[in-house]
């Protein structure tokens, strides 16, 4: 264990950092960032502008608490429209931040380390916005409570047989882990901050965070075990999560949902949308704040590898459904197909396999890994395909189900719109005051990327 | 090596004495290579009662003060078992026993229906317990502590690494420890006030 096999010797990668940083100016560069870089007329400007977003999610909710779900476009036969599509999109995009953070860990991938944290926060920023939906669509949203078991006067229980209790407490479980996990990442760093910070007051927050963390070996040992298994128990739960999600649609019985791919398919198309929203947030970061020498080409070309391997998968899934619309022999199954491609939302599905199977293979082409402005674009439009996705999987399903005379079409609201939007705003809000309160590339685990911190022991020492 | 810290009167949670006006001996090293060298030299020359502290993990470096297993690993079974328990126990209870419901026939104890909420609570409460079970061995929180009164210990979450014989330590001796200490070629040595 103690042997050092961690560095091959002929790596002719990019490097996961580039040479020449020491303990000293790791440090600093990072924690600077957040402890003595002024802030910006830009950063300023962009923080008025995501903030103005969010506030407009606080009056679409507030209209929305005051009318009721009727302000939406939602009706029979589509109940679920907006409020589970962005809920679907937002619960995918945070899978990214898991699997960087606990799956990449236990493959011992190193090239995680410069993107884990700020992966995780935007996990638990796109969970955050996820939540809000099905509170949203509840109608009593102030009766949320009810889905939890509790004594009750009313002497009721939830029905542990439903898909969406299940789904209740995946998403409550991964929220809860995603922070224990990156709150524990965050301890030896905020003592960092906490050593490094000149202003008292702000050597007390950070302080009073850190929790009197001084890096004792003994410590150390036992954070190092914590974490291996928060990983370890993290990998099954991002799986489960997206699948109970999938869960959802797949044990209900209106066509194109009632699939057994959905599982396996909903989980691929989570980490496809996940990588495309760690491209797109990490592209600009990195160029803001002068971080191309942690967050590496190595990273970007990485990310966009997982896009593409996922996105393959996807499109498998596509090509399954398809062929099982037709193979069945099942007349709703292969009028699904035949709606997906002629019926009202036709440009909507042609919109998604293009932005989904047929642009995002140009990123077999090295030249498109390696420029950034490609790599933002392509992961753009990734993450607008992945929302067409959900559109499809649940407007169009809903819309056309087994009786001609119960068809219908679903028209979003001004409301529906803003409140999407606002979630948009209320995320980068988060990332916005993320970026200068914390340290957003972990600290301390870039510090063993460095050869100083490998340890040899000498024979004589040992007993 | 037992996890438990030394629970005689006068040892503090995480060794070190809290009765005395010392709280140990303090060496500076410069790199993760000299401080487990040191940390193997002064245990093997009969030093029990020390630690050493790093701004990251140092593989080996816990053993090399005799730490060697710690009790992480059964907190985190012991929650996960809690979980997983008192959660299929609370399904079985409410579908089966307190509020039973016919939902499409379905038998009341439908097992495979509650594998998931199952699973879920058995994560949720053991990766809780790895994270509270953690800081609790550690001791922490634990905003104040005797180390942080020697000034040059704020670089030890930067890129200095420091090794810390108790005073508690049957072996030591205000002088005998510090010409031991000298040996090992730190860049500094200090007392530390408790």
């Amino acid at each position: 264990m103690a042997t050092n096999t961690q560095i091959p010797v002929a790596d002719r990668r990019v490097p996961v950092i580039a040479p020449g940083y020491t303990f000293s100016t790791i440090t600093e560069k990072i924690s600077n960032i957040v402890l003595s870089r002024p802030i910006s007329l830009g950063w300023i400007l962009g923080f008025l502008i995501v903030f103005g977003m969010m506030n407009m999610l606080m009056v679409a909710l507030g209209y929305l608490f005051i009318k009721g779900t009727g302000i939406w476009g939602i009706n029979i036969p589509i109940g679920w429209g907006f409020a589970i599509v962005n809920f679907v999109w937002w619960i995918g995009i945070g899978h990214a931040g898991t699997l960087i953070s606990a799956i990449l860990a236990l493959l011992r991938q190193t090239w995680r380390n410069s993107i884990n944290r700020f992966a995780e926060a935007m996990t638990l920023f796109a969970v955050a916005c996820a939540g809000i939906f099905p509170l949203a669509h509840m109608g009593r949203p102030w009766l949320a409570y009810w889905m939890f078991p509790y004594p009750n006067t009313m002497r009721y229980w939830p029905n542990f047989r439903s898909p969406l209790v299940w789904d209740v407490f995946a998403v409550s479980t991964y929220f809860t882990i995603s922070l224990v996990f990156w709150f524990v990442g965050l301890i030896p760093d905020l003592a960092t901050l906490r050593d490094r910070a000149e202003n008292p007051w702000v050597q007390r927050v950070y302080g009073l965070l850190a929790m009197g963390w001084r890096g004792s070996a003994r410590h150390w040992h036992r954070y190092e075990t914590a974490y291996l298994l928060l990983a370890g128990l993290a990998t099954p739960l991002v799986l489960s999560v997206h699948t109970v999600v999938s869960f959802d649609f797949a044990v209900g019985i209106v066509p194109g949902w009632h699939t057994t791919i959905f599982p396996p398919y909903f989980v691929a198309g989570a980490i496809y949308s996940g990588f495309a929203m760690v491209l797109c947030l990490a592209i600009p970061i990195r160029a803001i704040y002068g971080l191309q020498d942690f967050i590496t080409m190595r990273h970007l070309e990485n990310a966009a590898k997982v896009m593409l391997a996922t996105g393959l998968i996807v499109a498998y899934g596509y090509g399954m459904e398809a062929f099982m619309g037709w193979y069945s022999g099942n007349q709703y199954d292969s009028f699904l197909l035949w709606n997906r491609l002629h019926g009202p939302y036709r440009l909507v599905y042609a919109a998604l396999l293009a932005c989904n199977i047929f642009i995002p293979q140009v990123l077999w082409l090295k030249k498109f890994r390696v420029s950034t402005g490609w790599l933002w674009l392509i992961s753009f439009i990734v993450l607008t395909g992945m929302w067409l996705e959900r559109f499809i999987i649940v407007v169009v399903s809903l819309s056309r189900d087994f009786l001609p005379s119960s068809w219908g079409q679903y028209y979003p609201t001004k409301w529906d719109w803003m409140t999407f939007a606002g979630t948009i705003g209320l995320f980068l809000t988060a990332m916005w005051l993320f970026v200068r309160i914390l340290p957003m590339i972990s600290i301390f685990e870039l510090r063993t990327l460095l050869p100083e911190s490998q340890v040899h022991e000498a024979a004589e020492v040992k007993q | 090596m037992s996890d438990s810290p030394v629970h005689s009167s006068n040892y503090g949670p995480n060794y070190g004495p809290i009765d005395s006006p010392i709280y140990g001996l303090m060496a500076e090293f410069d790199s993760a290579q000299e401080l487990v060298t040191a940390a193997h030299k002064t245990y093997a020359a009969g030093y029990q009662q020390i630690d050493a502290y790093s701004p990251f993990p140092i593989e080996g470096l816990a053993e090399a003060i005799g730490f060697h297993k710690n009790r992480v690993p059964l907190v985190v079974l012991i929650g996960g078992l809690i979980g997983g328990i008192s959660a299929y126990a609370l399904q079985y209870w409410v579908a089966a026993i307190t509020y039973p419901v016919n939902v499409g026939g379905r038998p009341y104890h439908s097992w495979p229906s509650f594998i998931i909420v199952t699973f879920e609570l058995t994560i949720l409460f053991a990766g809780i317990s790895s994270a509270v079970g953690m800081l609790a061995l550690n001791g922490l929180p634990m905003p104040y502590h005797p180390v942080f009164n020697v000034p040059e210990f704020a670089k030890a979450s930067e890129n200095k690494f420091f090794l810390v014989v108790f005073s508690s330590d049957p072996k030591y001796d205000a002088a005998g420890t510090r010409s031991f200490l000298n040996g090992l070629a730190p860049r500094m040595i200090a007392e530390v006030p408790s």
